[in-house]
């Protein structure tokens, strides 16, 4: 059977049919990611003073990870362009490389970016005990200035055991530099460069843990939301290589030799998917990296 | 939806008519455009920087940070929306589309917002 309005216009609607559709497709996932943003919003602003972290994730990778989508999108529109002037090598390669950038912003996030949080971990301190690990925190510095308190002591666990085990009665912990220093008027806002856990050694008493886990989901709202938020994305991105390698493939080479504008239609349509995906990522790079 | 055309009829039309003519007329339309596409991708790169150096600012209070990112994210996926999504020269039917996809969105939003403000038991 032929599918109808495959390149011509339909013409009640003045489109052909996979235009709506996509479009109408994009509709549904503006509201699935307007609930996930709107209850970032709402968590956010409930969130007491100080719980909401900040800079605990790399930037420059972030940024770097936020140029790659740019240039995808780039190349995507151009790959397009290329077979709408029916220049098929140069689809290719404009395909290929907006390919290469979807796998290279996967691999970052899930190889890199990823398990560098599962591995490190930190400390919510209760409020009676805030006092004692004063030299960790140093709100007495942040309360002068006007800054909101800290309640976390982050780094590297030593003693994983710790976690699961109920006999071991501390966590013993390489601090981050904000902890190891914390009056430090450099600590006080967010680095761009990522600095690497100290020599300096913590142990806190497990009796003044509020609750302590590794940087996972359920470590905190922060980690909730944004593992949720750039999971789906993920997967979107992970969504999305896969049509453009399909179209890729030489399935797509024989629908082109067969009808080009059908090809181009259809890149058309998976490139407006990719385009709405970055634009997803423009909103989620400074919400969770930046702010 | 209310045109008296018969859709068969009118696709045939458009086939035969303008094959050649407007496989040419596309080609050219679209090589102009892509320079645009070019400079949005560099603009895009370039406002990235500038909203990684912002976020180093201080603008008093973080909700003005918040406030200044978001202006510059919005202009962002306006330019995505724009250019890359070819909005600027779209058909009513995706506009039509896109007004109530803007609507409900605005909506679960403010419904965020009541929830938050809470007027019944604050």
């Amino acid at each position: 059977m032929e599918i109808p309005y495959t390149v011509t216009a339909r013409p009640d609607t003045g489109l052909w049919n996979a235009k709506v559709g996509i479009w109408l497709f994009l509709a549904s996932e503006v509201m699935l990611f307007g609930g996930l943003f709107s209850s970032y919003v709402f968590l956010r602003l409930d969130a007491p003073p100080g719980a909401w972290p900040h800079g605990l994730l790399n930037v420059p990778v972030g940024t770097g990870n936020t140029a790659i989508l740019i240039l995808s999108s780039v190349t995507v529109v151009m790959a397009w362009a290329s077979l709408k002037m029916r220049q098929l090598t140069r689809y290719k390669v404009y395909m290929g490389i907006t390919i290469l950038c979807g796998i290279i912003f996967l691999a970052v996030k899930l190889a890199y970016e990823w398990p560098q949080k599962f591995d490190h971990f930190g400390a919510f301190i209760k409020q009676e005990a805030l006092e004692k690990y004063e030299p960790y925190l140093g709100n007495h510095h942040l309360a002068e200035r006007g800054l909101p308190p800290r309640t976390e002591i982050s780094g590297h666990l030593h003693n994983h055991e710790a976690l699961h085990d109920e006999t071991v009665k501390e966590y013993e912990v390489a601090l981050d530099p904000v902890n190891a220093d914390p009056t430090n008027p450099l600590m006080d806002r967010p680095h761009f460069l990522p600095l690497a856990h100290t020599d300096k050694i913590a142990t806190i008493d497990k009796a003044d843990v509020e609750y302590a886990n590794m940087f996972l989901p359920k470590h905190s709202t922060y980690f909730a939301t944004y593992f949720t938020i750039t999971g789906l994305h993920g997967m979107h991105v992970l969504g999305g290589v896969l049509v453009f390698t399909y179209l890729w493939l030489p399935v797509g080479t024989k629908l082109y030799k067969r009808n080009p504008e059908h090809l181009a239609n259809r890149v058309e349509v998976a490139g407006l998917f990719w385009h709405f995906v970055d634009l997803v990522w423009i909103f989620v790079f400074p919400l969770f990296y930046l702010l | 939806m209310d045109q008296p055309h018969d859709p068969l009829m009118a696709e045939t039309a458009t086939a035969t008519a303008g094959e050649a003519s407007h496989d040419e007329h596309a080609a050219h339309d679209v090589s102009k455009h892509i320079r645009a596409y070019v400079l949005v991708g560099l603009t895009l790169i370039v406002f990235t920087g500038i909203t990684v150096a912002l976020s180093y600012v201080n603008f008093g209070t973080q909700k003005a940070n918040v406030a200044v990112a978001m202006l510059v994210a919005t202009f962002k996926a306006g330019l995505v929306a724009v250019i890359f999504m070819h909005l600027s020269s779209e058909k009513r039917m995706i506009y039509r589309i896109l007004i109530f996809t803007v609507f409900f969105v605005l909506g679960l939003f403010f419904l965020t917002y009541l929830a938050w403000y809470d007027p019944i038991t604050r």
